[in-house]
């Protein structure tokens, strides 16, 4: 099991022993993903480069090219935000414009930060980032408090079911490390939080500037008695992040060996896929969709060779009973927890292209495995992200926005609501054409089951 | 209870899965560039691990600068034998000899002429996409590098206008003579792959292990002396990369982190042997995988150059 569940240890990196010795480090259990937002100038750059040099994952020759831009540009003084600033252009405007994504481990976890931008016309760089994420990071100046960035970005980790979020006061130093300050700012975020949908908030006073309790504690702040950034990030639960309840696996690629050299493989017919919900056993009744054909789990294949119970998100060949017609796009489900299926979605949606969203427009829309034709019938409405409340009938939605919409699709899709099963339940339009993607869409909670169409396969 | 969990390296693999796994779905016409090197050998057991029983759907491309250190070479020949695979190689004397690429007057290393080397053979097989093993944590500008890479007609990459990536769901889609380049290790760290070639006990060529060689130091690295000049009749393809009087040449005890070619590889001197050595090496380094590789040190924006104009 994780270490995160255990009593916190004295962090080796904070005492600064990690690497140290030329032994072979004993694995690092599990992987955390976090993201990181705030608006520009919030300290977002500075607190991934403090991150990275107190936890000693920075090796010589990129502190190296920290100081020879630091006498270059910097008047000697070395800028961290310069380690994660990487492209030229963004060097050139002073700006992050893309995501990009940075690796550290403790002897703990593993890390892998998506390093999302703040900047009001990139939120769908933040989507990107957070998709993935476990926890997100809300950076705040403390001097500035809770601004509109402020919402959008916890509203997107909201919307986005990121489990763990994090509020990162920062700039501390410059409001005298004032607890008055903190409380006020605290205020103004659970103003708002009970609107959104995060389980569970931590808030966090430091100074990315200075180090405060981004890995060690600071002696500026008496008054909290929390974790350091780092200690936080080590130990938060994430075990439970993935579905285990009901199965699902998309069928990516059809395993079918041509001319095997051992007899036993003439006949194999394997649908590769990622399990994307449940787990999956011998012997296990399974529907194929679209179809609805029932049959039985006959052998679960590995490249080690074959098990008698898989679960998400491993990699598997799954080999049934019968001969059904199963190809891309199709999808093997658990019978006692069917999915929802339908040509009629309602989903949420974040806008991502310059080109607005429009009623009535087709796109192709990736879900799981399968693409399909899709067209928009309805906006119901836009979120204002000052206020976060719903704007209704807007006529279109515009690059950044969030809404919620209704769309037609030409086939069905079999599916879960977002809530449950962020695999399941998410989509991407692509624009028809250019082919650009448009849109992340989230679905909401079916309102029809799949039924089976056929009497049980195996009589 | 049973525990349904995954560690970091199970994770990492069965992401990498998924993105060979759609790139077979998705793509007419896709190869896997195997070069030898460490990374690619885990592409390799990732693909057999998505694949087999099947044969791996897709052939094997890799770009010869001519300056190759004959063990890789060797290994990857080998290698692809082994698994059955199509190995299609394609030469930077080739496009030199044909006039397709020309060197740039003065300029040694021929890392800049793999470019129109792998665009060419991507328009002569008419591949659709190339599964690389470059990861993120390689540079500074591959941080920013989408799992499916989009590029346009020219194979070039541009950083400002990606496709967003969202959950796992690659867009695919392409238009006539568009490509994309495919990255399964993005997020796997120079000690993951190490850690995974530890755990599936991969072979690697025997450069990445200490051995004895003569080395000279330039460009504040130690560069490998090249092979003698033998054939008389052909211009020495090492002219330029040979120790100058004022560059004393050392034996060595050392090995490669990193493989370019012989031009462009810094050895390290190192007295590792087993992959058990090499990790704990990994573990206690100083300086990145990439402090040793002479082609990233032209500028600081080396590697986005080279991305932009179509490199892997
Ligand atoms: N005083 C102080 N300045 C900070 C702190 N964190 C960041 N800064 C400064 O704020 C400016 C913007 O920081 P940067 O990391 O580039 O912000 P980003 O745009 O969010 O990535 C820089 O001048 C930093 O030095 C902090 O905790 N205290």
């Amino acid at each position: 099991m994780s270490a995160s569940s255990l009593s916190p240890l004295p962090s080796p990196v904070a005492g600064g022993s990690v690497a140290s010795s030329a032994r072979a480090p004993v694995p690092v259990v599990d992987i955390l993903r976090l993201n990181t937002c705030g608006s520009v100038d919030d300290g977002k750059s500075t607190l991934i480069g403090r991150l990275l040099y107190d936890s000693k994952s920075l090796m010589e020759d990129q502190i190296e090219s920290l100081e020879r831009s630091a006498d270059i540009t910097g008047g000697g003084q070395i800028n961290l935000a310069n380690l994660t600033d990487g492209l030229r252009a963004e060097r050139e405007q002073g700006i992050t414009i893309d995501v990009a994504y940075r690796y550290f481990a403790t002897p703990r976890r593993k890390f892998i930060i998506a390093d999302t931008p703040g900047h009001v016309q990139y939120t769908r760089n933040m989507v990107t980032g957070a998709s993935t994420a476990n926890l997100a990071i809300v950076l705040v100046d403390a001097r500035a408090g809770v601004i509109e960035q402020s919402r959008r970005h916890t509203a997107i980790a909201s919307l986005l079911r990121i489990p763990h979020l994090v509020v990162a006061i920062n700039k501390m130093d410059l409001v005298g490390w004032s607890e008055a300050r903190y409380n006020e700012i605290r205020e103004q975020f659970e103003e708002f939080l009970p609107r959104l949908d995060i389980k569970d908030v931590k808030f966090i006073p430091l100074s990315a500037l200075n180090g405060d309790n981004v890995v060690t504690p600071s002696p500026h702040t008496p008054w909290y008695v929390g974790p350091t950034l780092l200690g936080h990030l080590e130990t938060v639960h994430i075990a439970s992040d993935w579905n285990l309840n009901a199965f699902r696996l998309p069928v990516q690629w059809v395993n079918r060996p041509n001319n095997p050299t051992d007899p036993r493989l003439h006949d194999f017919r394997g649908f590769s896929g990622q399990i994307a919900g449940g787990i999956v056993k011998t012997g296990q009744k399974v529907m194929a969709l679209p179809g609805g054909v029932i049959s039985t789990v006959k052998e679960i294949h590995t490249y080690e060779g074959p098990v008698t119970e898989a679960f998400c998100p491993q990699s598997v060949s799954v080999v049934l009973e019968h001969d059904v017609d199963v190809s891309r796009g199709s999808m093997l489900v658990g019978v006692d927890s069917l999915p929802g299926g339908g040509t009629e979605l309602h989903a949420k949606i974040c806008w991502m292209h310059p080109r607005p969203l429009v009623r009535g427009k087709k796109y192709f829309l990736k879900h799981t495995t399968s693409t399909v034709q899709a067209v928009v019938t309805e906006i119901e409405h836009r979120l204002d992200m000052a206020t976060l409340e719903s704007v209704p009938n807007p006529t279109e939605l515009a690059v950044n926005d969030l809404g919620e919409i209704r769309i037609r699709t030409a086939k069905p899709l079999f599916y879960d609501g977002y809530a449950t099963n962020r695999l399941t339940g998410s989509f991407i339009l692509i624009e028809q054409g250019t082919n650009a993607t448009v849109g992340a869409g989230m679905l909401l909670p079916p309102t029809e089951v799949v039924r089976s169409e056929h009497q049980d396969y195996a009589i | 209870m049973k525990s349904y969990h995954l560690d970091h390296l199970q994770h990492l693999e069965t992401e990498a899965i998924h993105i060979m796994r759609e790139v077979a779905g998705e793509f007419e016409r896709p190869a896997l560039l195997f070069s030898g090197g460490k990374d690619s050998i885990c592409l390799l057991r990732l693909a057999e691990k998505a694949f087999r029983p099947s044969d791996i759907p897709m052939p094997f491309l890799n770009v010869e600068t001519g300056h190759e250190f004959p063990e890789l070479i060797e290994f990857r020949d080998r290698r692809a034998r082994q698994l059955g695979a199509k190995l299609i190689v394609r030469t930077v004397d080739q496009a030199l000899a044909n006039g397709t690429a020309t060197q740039a007057p003065g300029e040694v290393s021929r890392n800049k002429l793999q470019i129109p080397v792998l665009l060419g053979a991507i328009e002569e097989f008419r591949f659709d996409c190339a599964i690389g093993g470059a990861r993120r944590d390689e540079e500074k500008a591959r941080a920013k590098e989408r799992f499916f890479s989009f590029r346009d007609s020219f194979g070039q990459w541009d950083p400002k206008n990606q496709r967003p990536e969202i959950w796992n769901l690659y867009n695919g889609r392409l238009n006539a003579g568009e490509n994309m380049r495919v990255f399964p290790l993005s997020n796997w760290t120079e000690m993951d792959v190490w850690e995974y070639i530890r755990k599936e006990k991969l072979e690697v060529p025997s450069i990445y292990f200490s051995h004895t060689r003569e080395c000279f130091r330039r460009g504040g690295q130690w560069l490998p002396v090249p092979p003698p000049h033998t054939d008389a009749t052909k211009p020495d393809p090492y002219a330029g990369a040979r120790p100058r009087p004022n560059e004393p040449v050392q034996t060595m005890v050392c090995r490669v982190r990193t493989i370019a070619d012989m031009i462009s590889t810094g050895m390290i001197a190192s007295p590792a042997n087993t992959v058990d050595d090499i990790i704990g090496e990994v573990a206690a380094a100083r300086v990145t995988e990439r402090g040793s590789r002479a082609d990233d040190k032209a500028s600081e924006a080396a590697m986005e150059d080279r991305k932009k104009a179509g490199y892997f």
